[in-house]
Order: structure tokens, then C-alpha cells, then sequence
């Protein structure tokens, strides 16, 4: 190293304290922190919104909030969850832990990265601020139609679909931005030596999830624009009287929104075979399959939309296609299910917490899996469609596929991101509470579904009434119980014992060889791999 | 190229930040292409739609009746639905909810429209077929829906429809349903 590099670095190790470090910083590991408080802070809100949903259902009739609300409410909760909470955290742990293991002494472009992150809280404020205005009388609240912005709805909507459709241009940004930097970040800064193929499981799962993110945001952003010159500017892309074609939007919205369930889960398998190899004290089985699977399923997520709303009209040409080829999906997906527990067979086990979140995730994530080939088939789909059989469904894959897996990424890494250990118990706590109230809450909604409950409804009849009664206390149980699950975090950073560089005996790879916490500036002389 | 070695050795962070946004910049191409193949669907869309019926739409012109042959060995059920949408203060129904023809046959059936605001008021009709692969065959020679209509207040209007289908319609077709959605075009 020469001495205008040290100079330059010794420069940067004088950042700025207090509140500036946070708005000036560049560093991945401050940004990394600041994407996980912003995904934690915004899954608290997303999580109370669906509490008021629950509780409005917990009888039938209307008691406690009006059905315009719960609409708002119904489509507010998804975005947040899935832009707000789900996106920054994957990306959060990509910013702090991926330059850790590939031996980078930062992000390919920081100040892109500080600016992908600054595009959030305003986004945040853009999908909330709707339900403030209301009150004070201006406008009718947020955006009603659910995630998805189907017209001609959206189009009759209030301006909480303007709200809405900026505040998602914003989060598209955002997240663009943030994957352009990890692709270059993992095709430039990897350590001498790291080959593609000895990248880290993460780093794949992430470096396809981003590719998948610059091709398919933007057809959200085209769409979402479609829908606001719709609106205001007088053009019929989505409007029947003028030419245009409702059922358009579908094909374009979910062009993305099938790829993006991909992009909420790929990290996600990512980071889970690491945290088997560490607790089963083994080495991860079939890098390679699993590396050409996560591929295939990227590639595949984006010709199998159209399974979305196969009751919207289609020749039947084209729903066999989309049929056999969502169902296709499940065949390299099952490679990874059978790589995830040969991980596991004959290893030395053991279950601190992030290995219960693991295996918890293999089962739960395995239901949704399966009930989705339900879904998948057409003849099936036709009853299940819009039922409250699709929403049990996607929360096994997104709730358990996604949050708890991310839960396991954070009890795997949070000894190192902050040098101390968690609270074990707790943690163990936390987890059991989440698993059995989860299953609680959903597992009433595959049979509200089965019998025809229909989704996005307030009201609902009285033969409905037990299931949803069970859903809505376990639905209290699993809210509440992600208050220790804060505690616990926020009291793993004031202290608590502390960790080593390993922190796990098992563990492996080269986040884990810098002490922990890793110092602000780290990999600034890059290590050799063999 | 001759390059001093010093200079080199001191510039190789600048050198991979370098690599780095060109990198950055190749990206943002493929970010630019998505948002162009965005807008290339709506006309890839309307494309796809002609030639297989996606949306269920018809032809917006007059279709020529040239020595078609009428098929008497098979009947077709036409059905008719009809709807308002918001903003159009019309009642609006067939006079025959559906009616069986032979291929190549031409029949005329009546639709019947009434203004019940008191203000004069247009509209146009927009249809629709299920199933999608029988709307290319569904061939119209004179049709209320190739324009708009204006009805005066309170005013009632019987609105013709004259129509084949066309002998090559798949076998299997025997039903069609074509529904008309009547929007207000004074906005």
C-alpha cells in the first residue's frame, strides 16, 4: 500500500460525530446499520396497521374501523412490508456483511449507497402521510386498492394513489440504486484470488436478486407512471372507453411483482446455507447445485407473471403455459431444499437461536412453497383465487420465507455487527412465540380460504366467525411478541457479553476472522484467498 | 503504452473507482432498457392481443360479406351482456339476451338505450368476447358500437347490431358471450 492511501484513508477514520456521521456517512457498515433500523422501525409499523385489520375482523360485523380505512390500511401494510421493511433489510445486510465477506474494504460506490439510503424515510413519509392529511381534512386518506394498483380503482382513487405512486418511484430508486452498487461491488472489489464460484451462498443470492431488481423495477416505475398520466394528463393506457386495456396493468404490474417475490426470498437462501454449515459444523453440500439453482429460479421468476390472475381471462394455451412453467419452479427450488437439509444430516447440531429460525424457516417456508403449487394449478386457483387461502399463503412464504428468515440473519450476525452477545433465552423465547403464533394466525386463514372467506373484505359471515377469532388473538400474540425481539436487539447493542471474532464455533468464511465488532475501516489491505 | 511506475502504483484505488462507475454506468444502460421495454409492451401487448384474442376484442370496422357460406350442419349461441359505467345515466339491455345462428348467417339483433337524466348525453360502446379465440370470428357489418351516440333527455333508442360469425371458428366453439360496456364520452 502506498502512503496516499493510508493518507486517504486516515482521513476518512476522522468521520464526523453525532447526528452528522449518520447524514454524511459513507461507510457500508453506518449505512448497513442505518437500512436495518429503518427496516426495523417501518416492520413495526406495517405490523400495527394489520393489527388494526385483525382486530376490526376478530367479529364479524363493523366495530371498530370503517371500510374505506381498512382498504387503506390493507394496501399501506403491504407496501411497507415489502418495500419498506423486507427490501432495506435484505439490502441492510448485503451493505454491512458483503464487503465483510468478500474481503471489500467498502462499497464499490459509497456515496451512491448514502443516497439510495436517503431516498427511504421521505418514501416512507409519501405512504403515511395521506392517513395524516385526511384527518386534518384534505383528501380521503391513502391509497385504497390494495398493493397491487389495479385500474380502473386506482384510477377512480383519491390522492393517496398520487401519494403512493411517487412514494414507490422513490423506493424503485432506492433500491436501483442499491443494486447497482452490489453488482459492481461483487464483480469488482472481491478479495484477490475469490473467484466467482468460491464467492460466499449470500453474495450469489444477492448479486442475482439485484439483477432481477435493475430489470424489473423499472416496469413497475413504466407502470405505475402509465397509471398517474391516467389519471391526470388524459392518456388511456389502462382505460377501456379510450382503447386502453385494464387487464394490461396486471401483465405489466406482476411482470415485476412475480420477480419480486423472488427478490424478497433470494437473499434470504442466500445467507441461510451459511448459518446451517455454521450450526451443523459442516461444510455447506452442493455449492455448485445450489448456485445454478438460485440462477435457474431467477431466470425462470420472470417468463411465469400471468399465475397471477388467471381468473382475469386467458386462452387456455396460455394457462397451461404459465401452469407447467410456475410449477417448473418448484423443481430447482427442491434442489435447494434438499442441499439445505443434507446440510444438516450427521452434522454436529445445535440450536442456539439463528438455527431455530433456520430450521423453523425450512418447514414454514416449505408449507408456503407447497400451498403456492396449489395456488399454481388453474383449476384449483379458480376457487382460490382472491380467497383468504392466497393471503395464508403468501404470509407462509413472506412472513416465514422472509421476516424469520431475515430474524436468522440478524440473532447469526448481530453478535458481530455490535461485539456482544444477545440474550440466548430470550431470543429462544422470541422464537417459539413467533412460530406457534404465526402458525395460529395463518392456519385458521387456509381454512377461512378453503371455504370461500373472500380477502380484502371487513365484514364477513357468520360461519367465519371461529377461525377469525383464533387468527386475530394470535395475530396479538405474534405482534406483541416482536417486542422482545426489539428489546433484545436494543440491549445487544448497549452491552451484554462479549463476543469473539468467531462467535460461532462452526462458523466460517472471512467476516467472521475480524474481531467483532470489525473495526470502522476494515479489508482496507485486502486478504488472499487460495 | 508507457506508463510511469510510481504514478500507476499511487493511483490503484483511483484506478478500481474508475473500473468501478463504468461499471456503475454499463448498469444504469440495463435500467434504461427496462424502462423502454416497459412502454414497447402496451404496443407489444395490443399486438399480442389481435392475433390471439387475448382481451376478447373485435374489429372496430365494418368486416366484407364475400361469398361467406352459411355452415347449416352447426349452430353457435350468441349471448349479449350489456353494462354502464359510471358517469353515463343510461339504461341499456339487449332485447334478446342470446340467440343461435349458423355460421355465415347474418341476423340483426336490437339493443335498446334510454337516457334517464335530463340532459342531453353521448356515449360509446366498447365490446368484449369470451372465449378470446371466438372474437376474431365474431364479424360485424353494421354495428351502434363503431360510433358514438347521443341520446336527448329521456330520450329511448333501439341501437342494431348486424352480424355473422364466421364459418371458420374453431369446432369447439359453441358459445360465445359479447359484451358491451357503454362509457360516457363527454369527460
Amino acid at each position: 500500500m502506498s502512503t496516499t492511501t493510508v493518507a486517504h484513508h486516515d482521513e476518512h477514520t476522522d468521520h464526523p460525530t453525532g447526528i452528522m456521521r449518520w447524514l454524511t456517512t459513507t461507510n457500508h457498515k453506518d449505512i448497513g446499520t442505518m437500512y436495518l433500523t429503518f427496516s426495523l422501525i417501518m416492520f413495526l409499523v406495517g405490523g400495527s396497521m394489520i393489527l388494526g385489520i385483525r382486530a376490526e375482523l376478530f367479529q364479524p360485523g363493523l366495530q371498530l374501523i370503517k371500510p374505506d380505512f381498512f382498504n387503506q390500511l390493507i394496501g399501506v401494510h403491504a407496501l411497507i412490508m415489502i418495500f419498506a421493511a423486507l427490501m432495506p433489510a435484505a439490502t441492510g445486510f448485503a451493505n454491512w456483511m458483503l464487503p465483510l465477506q468478500i474481503g471489500a474494504p467498502d462499497m464499490a460506490l459509497p456515496r451512491l449507497n448514502n443516497w439510495g439510503f436517503w431516498l427511504l424515510p421521505p418514501s416512507a413519509i409519501l405512504l403515511t402521510l395521506p392517513f395524516t392529511l385526511a384527518l386534518f381534512g384534505i383528501g380521503d386518506g391513502a391509497l385504497a386498492t390494495g398493493w397491487t394498483f389495479y385500474p380502473p380503482l386506482s384510477i377512480q382513487g383519491g390522492i393517496g394513489v398520487d401519494f403512493a405512486i411517487f412514494a414507490v418511484h422513490l423506493l424503485g430508486i432506492s433500491s436501483v440504486l442499491g443494486s447497482i452498487n452490489i453488482i459492481v461491488t461483487l464483480f469488482n472489489m472481491r478479495a484477490p484470488g475469490m473467484t466467482l464460484m468460491k464467492m460466499p451462498m449470500f453474495a450469489w443470492g444477492w448479486l442475482i436478486t439485484a439483477f432481477l431488481l435493475i430489470a424489473t423495477i423499472p416496469v413497475l416505475a413504466g407502470a405505475v407512471t402509465m397509471l398517474l398520466t391516467d389519471r391526470h394528463f388524459g392518456t388511456h393506457f389502462f382505460d377501456a372507453a379510450g382503447g386502453g386495456d385494464p387487464i394490461m396493468f396486471q401483465h405489466l404490474f406482476w411482470f415485476f411483482g412475480h420477480p419480486e417475490v423472488y427478490i424478497l426470498l433470494l437473499p434470504v437462501w442466500g445467507f441461510i446455507p451459511q448459518i446451517l454449515q455454521t450450526f451443523s459444523r459442516k461444510p455447506m453440500y452442493g455449492y455448485k447445485a445450489q448456485v445454478y439453482s438460485l440462477w435457474a429460479i431467477g431466470a425462470m421468476s420472470v417468463v411465469v407473471w400471468a399465475h397471477h390472475f388467471f381468473t382475469a381471462g386467458m386462452p387456455v394455451p396460455a394457462l397451461l403455459y404459465f401452469m407447467y412453467s410456475t410449477m417448473a419452479i418448484s423443481l430447482p427450488l427442491a434442489v435447494l431444499f434438499f442441499c439445505w437439509i443434507k446440510t444438516m444430516w450427521r452434522g454436529s447440531m445445535s440450536f442456539e437461536t439463528p438455527m431455530l429460525f433456520t430450521v423453523g424457516w425450512i418447514i414454514l417456508f416449505g408449507i408456503g412453497g407447497l400451498t403456492g403449487l396449489v395456488l399454481a394449478d388453474v383449476a384449483a386457483d379458480a376457487q382460490y383465487h382472491n380467497s383468504y387461502f392466497v393471503v395464508a399463503h403468501f404470509h407462509y412464504t413472506l412472513f416465514a420465507g422472509g421476516i424469520m428468515g431475515i430474524m436468522a440473519g440478524v440473532y447469526y450476525w448481530l453478535p458481530k455487527m455490535t461485539g456482544h452477545m444477545y440474550n440466548e433465552k430470550l431470543g429462544q423465547l422470541h422464537f417459539w412465540l413467533t412460530a406457534i403464533s404465526f402458525n395460529l394466525t395463518f392456519i385458521p386463514q387456509f381454512f377461512l380460504g378453503l371455504a370461500g372467506m373472500p380477502r380484502r373484505i371487513p365484514d364477513y359471515a357468520l360461519q367465519f366467525a371461529e377461525f377469525n377469532m383464533i387468527s386475530s388473538m394470535a395475530a396479538f400474540v405474534l405482534g406483541l411478541s416482536q417486542l422482545i425481539f426489539v428489546y433484545n436487539i436494543i440491549s445487544t447493542v448497549k452491552g451484554g457479553k462479549k463476543a469473539t471474532s468467531q462467535v460461532w464455533e462452526g462458523a466460517e468464511g472471512l467476516e467472521w476472522t475480524l474481531p467483532s465488532p470489525p473495526p470502522y475501516h476494515s479489508f482496507t489491505e485486502q486478504p488472499i484467498i487460495k | 503504452m508507457e506508463i510511469d511506475a510510481n504514478k500507476t502504483d499511487l493511483s490503484a484505488t483511483e484506478l478500481r473507482s474508475a473500473a468501478n462507475k463504468r461499471l456503475g454506468y454499463k448498469m444504469i444502460w440495463v435500467v434504461v432498457a427496462a424502462l423502454l421495454f416497459a412502454f414497447a409492451l402496451v404496443p407489444i401487448y395490443d399486438v399480442l392481443c389481435t392475433m390471439t384474442g387475448l382481451n376478447g376484442k373485435t374489429k372496430s370496422t365494418v368486416s366484407e360479406l364475400n361469398n361467406t357460406k352459411v355452415d347449416e350442419t352447426r349452430w353457435v349461441t350468441v349471448q349479449f351482456t350489456t353494462s354502464t359505467m359510471p358517469g353515463l345515466g343510461w339504461n341499456f339491455y339487449p332485447k334478446q339476451s342470446s340467440i343461435k345462428v349458423h355460421p355465415g348467417k347474418v341476423e340483426t339483433v336490437l339493443f335498446e338505450a334510454k337516457n334517464i337524466t335530463n340532459e342531453v348525453v353521448a356515449g360509446r360502446a366498447v365490446p368484449s368476447v369470451t372465449p378470446g379465440v371466438a372474437a376474431a370470428h365474431l364479424k360485424k357489418l353494421a354495428c351502434f358500437c363503431f360510433e358514438r351516440q347521443a341520446l336527448n333527455p329521456g330520450e329511448t333508442k333501439l341501437l342494431p347490431l348486424r352480424f355473422f360469425v364466421s364459418p371458420d371458428i374453431p369446432a369447439d366453439v359453441k358459445e360465445m358471450t359479447l359484451s358491451y360496456a357503454f362509457f360516457s364520452v363527454d369527460k
